[in-house]
């Protein structure tokens, strides 16, 4: 069984190998870059220091964006979960609040924080917040009513309570937050680098745009496309690990 | 309205009758911020002038043909991978990590294989959007109770009475809040594209602005974008909540 599902996983990266060189045959040189040529240009990218030195600025941005989403998004989320109108009065408006194109807010955040680092982790923060805010939320609204009725027969303090028996309980949902949040942080990231920033991932593709240069925009998605499915799988995998 | 609805109102009220306050003080400058009501006149002037019309119709009509494509599409590939389930065991672990994937550095290759113009703002919307419409239809289509296909069954229905009168009808409030997000998304994508990447549309003329420092303009149409989002979300919401609560009786 489990390697069958590996076998289907890689027909289906090899089908959209495949289907990449099809639409490159398709649009030329200009539109996309072949598989073989991206591979190419990976390569040579890695042995630059010019790449890592981008790959640094967005590696140090997305930490900050994220520890500093995972800590405001969960907390926010406890507090706001603890009570059945807080969180009904929360919920609807930070669902609105994610689902508002936070692009056009850009203007404002750099306003705010002026050009650099501090710009694109508040736009990393703002784009992987809510997520994690709205899961941590449900998950406590959802926990067994039980689980705190026996931490108040045992008198815990909130904080035990919270430590021992909240958290562990809601830890899966919170877990589910965390991995929409680190896709959309990366995300708010990069879109915070395309068009705010010297330097970063964002930027080099941004130039390679500007540039038509489509081996290096492809090398880079490739880059960050496996990175983020990776830690993707790392997380689920923690996820269900937990689960059992 | 509910208690909760009048506090969020309050909420609301309380945030932008603030923001009023710091501006008109001059805590906050008006090189930063408009007072809010500043916003709303210049809006309502911008509306009236329909310089912009034709942009802000182009933009709403390019998110209601993606939220269409992703509702119609995103099904049809859903109802695919739900009846193959070992492309379904393959696909999961990539549908499930595709919001990580950056969709905005495709847009170069849309302008060649699509041409300038709607349709590589569209396409790039489509591939922000379609996952949701299909991880949505996968989720309805696991929930449909055993019982009601065996019912079909006793009554010797036929596959697609089956689907049509009893598959569909279940899975429905599932398909609904996958449109929900379809068109959440399909908004997210079409105006980022126009913001970051196109000449034209409602995302363009507030980096126009911005870039011209033309503040009044620039938070005018953002007021815009955040009206209307809230608007439509609002109405799918409600929908979407009386559905959920129907499939609970």
């Amino acid at each position: 069984m489990m390697a069958k599902r590996y076998l289907g996983t890689f027909v289906i990266f090899a089908g959209i190998v495949l289907a990449w060189q099809m639409l490159h045959l398709l649009g030329g040189e200009t539109a996309l870059a072949s598989p073989a040529a991206t591979a190419v240009k990976l390569v040579a990218l890695f042995r630059s220091d010019m790449f890592w030195g981008h790959v640094a600025e967005t590696a140090k941005a997305f930490t900050f964006a994220l520890v500093l989403g995972i800590l405001g998004g969960v907390s926010l989320g406890v507090v706001l979960g603890l009570s059945r109108l807080s969180s009904a009065v929360a919920g609807p408006m930070l669902v609105n609040l994610y689902s508002i194109p936070k692009v056009t807010l850009y203007p404002l955040v750099l306003l705010c924080f002026g050009l650099g680092l501090a710009a694109k982790v508040a736009f990393g923060v703002m784009h992987g917040m809510i997520p994690m805010t709205i899961f941590t939320m449900n998950a406590i609204r959802q926990m067994k009513p039980v689980l705190l009725r026996s931490s108040k027969m045992m008198r815990l303090t909130p904080w035990q309570t919270a430590s021992t028996i909240v958290l562990p309980a809601v830890m899966p949902e919170v877990l589910s937050g965390i991995r929409l949040g680190f896709s959309l942080t990366l995300l708010g990231v990069l879109i915070g680098e395309m068009f705010a920033s010297k330097r970063g991932l964002g930027f080099l593709v941004t130039n390679a745009m500007n540039l038509g240069d489509t081996e290096t925009i492809m090398a880079v998605a490739v880059l960050l496309t496996a990175f983020a499915v990776t830690a993707n799988g790392l997380l689920i995998n923690l996820g269900s690990s937990r689960h059992r | 309205m509910k208690r909760e609805a009048w506090i969020r109102l309050l909420i609301v009220a309380l945030f932008v009758l603030s923001i009023e306050l710091l501006c008109r003080t001059k805590t906050i400058p008006p090189t930063v911020l408009i007072p809010p009501s500043d916003m709303l006149i210049e809006l309502i002037a911008i509306l009236r002038s329909g310089e912009l019309n034709t942009d802000i119709v182009s933009t709403f009509g390019n998110i209601l043909i993606a939220a269409l494509i992703v509702a119609v599409l995103g099904f049809a590939v859903g109802v695919v991978i739900h009846a193959f389930p070992w492309l379904r065991s393959s696909v999961e672990p990539l549908l499930a990590s595709y919001y990580a994937v950056p969709t905005f550095m495709f847009y170069p290759v849309f302008i060649v294989l699509l041409g300038v113009g709607s349709a590589p703002i569209i396409a790039i919307a489509v591939l922000l959007a379609i996952v949701a419409m299909i991880t949505a239809t996968l989720d309805g289509l696991d929930r449909i109770p055993g019982v009601l296909r065996k019912t079909a069954r006793m009554y010797h229905m036929s596959r697609l009475r089956t689907s049509v009168l009893v598959e569909l009808p279940a899975a429905s409030p599932y398909l609904f809040t996958g449109v929900k997000l379809a068109v959440a998304y399909s908004f997210i994508g079409v105006i980022a594209s126009e913001f970051i990447l196109s000449g034209s549309g409602l995302g363009y003329a507030i980096a126009y602005a911005y870039n011209n420092f033309e503040n009044r303009k620039m938070y005018a149409l953002m007021l815009l974008v955040l009206l209307a989002a809230t608007a439509v979300n609002s109405a799918l919401n409600a929908v979407d909540s009386r559905l959920q609560a129907r499939q609970l009786r």
